[in-house]
């Protein structure tokens, strides 16, 4: 059984604007995913293609508007809120704005655990030392507040917070792309290390290929709320099928290859406001035909993963 | 060289009040407001050391004596007798009490009740806010003192009514000046991230959201003390505050009232030590926010 399944998960907003236009943004437009225990799902998408909401609908945040979420065959709505936030916890993107300022390192770390649990102040502060050392930091520094503390520390600060409740999930949101690259590296082998000896699976949420390529184990590529791409990491990275895979995967920059050759996509996408028919990538797409103007793709099995495109 | 200033960091990093307080010191009328302040808290609380007579004390034939420093004076009162007889020096000193006192009372009804207020408008938002703030803006559509009238005469004249009336009219301030932060807070991350593991609405609010509205509250507050002991003495004067017998600066200024062709200093004293305690603590204000706004610092 998979540690984590979502099924059709659906999320839309109802926008209502002053001079009365009503509209949908289909933030999340049925996406269905699995993840093993032990396993990193990297999500992928440009800005805006609805990763921010999914962490946001998984974490309980949010209520979907349609679908369901399952941890280990339970449905999430089976669950209270305290067995929720044990068994699945979030990583921030901004270390410095995630971290309240006012309030020292022990005390950040613990807060979940002066919510969730009964334990004295004096237990927390000790689970909090014990978890700075897990996470490289020194326990000495407990008593410093967030400001003392470097962005990969403070990064550090974030994972031992989301750790504190032993959770079973992590969502990483972007965790490292506020970082320098010499210290994305040391945040990204903690990931590595603290999943072996946890037992963790994680959802790492992601615009730079080159981090994902090196976390997951799976890839789901999202464009304008669906998926248009899923599965495994080998795959998707040496044999993209997706045009907006393709168009990803080049657009990153490799030091090994001439870039000059390669064409970047035109033109922005589309407003989720008002998103194209049919194929919601075609107005993009390079490979594009009559039918995708018409119709919406279903992801199908093609290759060894799920793609969702006509003209494979 | 860096690691000079990695060093550099680090010490201010490990005494962040002395920071402050070195930059507190830069500011010289914070520190000469400061120096106002904490002579009247010591007057007020040694009044009784050090006050020659008793304020209610009548001085048998000794009405209206000068400072004992002009021509006529009496060397036994220091700053002369008012109409009836009593030692103007004392009534000073213990209306410093009085004065300090009912700053301190306005400034923690209105700010306690204003902050609880102002992160509910600020942290809730829709229609919590919008209550909150129509009434605010009815609140400010008066002039304060003509507020504070009509709450004291709804509720009748004396000291502890006219407190309350004044802390009323000091509300909206606060109201407004943490709903502000609030509003900037709340979409902070680390809202959302408490949000993660279960904080409640009560807990975000005052547990994350306050202590970072703290900067421009702390300000609010030593301003908030001048405009209170202003107000409460304007509503003395006007025979609405404290009542007659008290040694309250704004009382004795009404009651001097009469004499201030003939004997001048009557009004004259309590009425520069009004001018000095509001001094004292605007200039302290006035620094203090100079100090606690990141924005200004060099």
């Amino acid at each position: 059984m998979s540690q984590l399944e979502v099924n059709d998960l659906k999320m839309h907003y109802q926008i209502k604007s002053i001079i009365g236009g009503k509209g949908v943004v289909k933030a999340l437009d049925g996406v269905s995913f699995k993840v093993s225990t032990q396993k990193t799902l990297g999500i992928v998408g440009e800005s805006g293609c609805g990763k921010s909401t999914l962490a946001k609908t998984l974490m309980g945040l949010e209520s979907p508007t349609s679908g369901s979420v399952s941890f280990d065959g339970v449905p999430s709505q089976n669950l209270n809120s305290k067995e929720l936030f044990q068994t699945i916890q979030m990583i921030f993107q901004d270390p410095y704005n995630s971290l309240n300022p006012r309030k020292k390192a022990w005390r950040l770390i613990a807060e979940p655990l002066l919510i969730n649990s009964h334990l004295s102040k004096k237990e927390c502060f000790n689970k909090a030392c014990e978890l700075m050392e897990k996470v490289g930091l020194r326990p000495e520094m407990a008593n410093r507040y967030p400001h003392m503390f470097s962005g990969g520390q403070r990064q550090r600060l974030g994972i031992a917070r989301a750790l504190v409740l032993n959770p079973k999930i992590l969502i990483c949101d972007e965790p490292v792309s506020a970082l320098d690259v010499s210290i994305q590296a040391q945040v990204l082998n903690l990931l590595v290390e603290l999943q072996d000896t946890l037992k963790l699976t994680y959802l790492f949420i992601s615009h730079d290929l080159h981090v994902v390529e090196h976390i997951a184990d799976d890839i789901l590529v999202m464009y304008l709320g669906k998926i248009v791409e899923y599965g495994p990491r080998e795959q998707i990275f040496k044999n993209p099928q997706h045009p907006y895979t393709k168009a990803l995967l080049k657009s990153s920059p490799n030091i090994f290859e001439d870039n000059d050759k390669h064409e970047p996509l035109i033109g922005e996408p589309p407003s989720p406001l008002n998103p194209p028919k049919g194929c919601n990538f075609h107005e993009r797409c390079p490979i594009a035909s009559e039918k995708c103007q018409g119709e919406v793709p279903t992801l199908r099995f093609h290759e060894n993963r799920e793609v969702a495109c006509f003209n494979l | 060289m860096e690691k000079v200033e990695a060093q550099k960091t680090e010490e201010q990093f490990e005494n962040p009040i002395k920071e402050f307080w070195d930059m507190f010191c830069q500011n010289k009328g914070a520190v000469i407001g400061l120096g106002i302040i904490v002579f009247f808290v010591l007057v007020a609380l040694l009044a009784p050391l050090i006050a020659p007579y008793s304020p209610s004390e009548l001085q048998a034939n000794a009405l209206r004596f000068p400072p004992a420093f002009l021509k006529g004076g009496d060397s036994r009162f220091f700053f002369g007798t008012d109409d009836v007889g009593r030692d103007l020096l004392s009534r000073l000193i213990y209306g410093a009490r009085i004065s300090m006192g009912v700053g301190f009372m306005v400034v923690f009804l209105s700010a306690s009740v204003g902050t609880v207020l102002g992160l509910f408008a600020g942290y809730l938002g829709g229609k919590v806010d919008w209550f909150i703030m129509r009434f605010v803006d009815i609140l400010m559509a008066f002039p304060s003192i003509l507020l504070a009238i009509v709450v004291v005469s709804v509720m009748g004249p004396g000291l502890m009514n006219a407190v309350i009336a004044v802390a009323v009219v000091a509300c909206p301030t606060f109201i407004r000046i943490v709903r502000a932060s609030a509003m900037a807070e709340r979409k902070k991350q680390y809202v959302m991230a408490s949000k993660t593991f279960g904080a409640s609405p009560m807990r975000i609010m005052f547990s994350e959201i306050l202590p970072n509205c703290m900067a421009p509250l702390i300000v609010q507050i030593s301003l908030g003390f001048s405009d209170g002991i202003l107000n409460a003495a304007a509503l003395g004067f006007l025979g609405l505050g404290a009542q007659a017998p008290t040694p309250e600066w704004g009382i004795m200024l009404a009651d001097a009232r009469a004499f201030i062709s003939s004997d001048p200093w009557l009004v004259t004293l309590p009425g520069l030590c009004i001018l000095l305690v509001v001094l004292g603590f605007n200039l302290f204000g006035d620094g203090l926010r100079d100090t606690l706004d990141p924005r200004l610092k060099k």
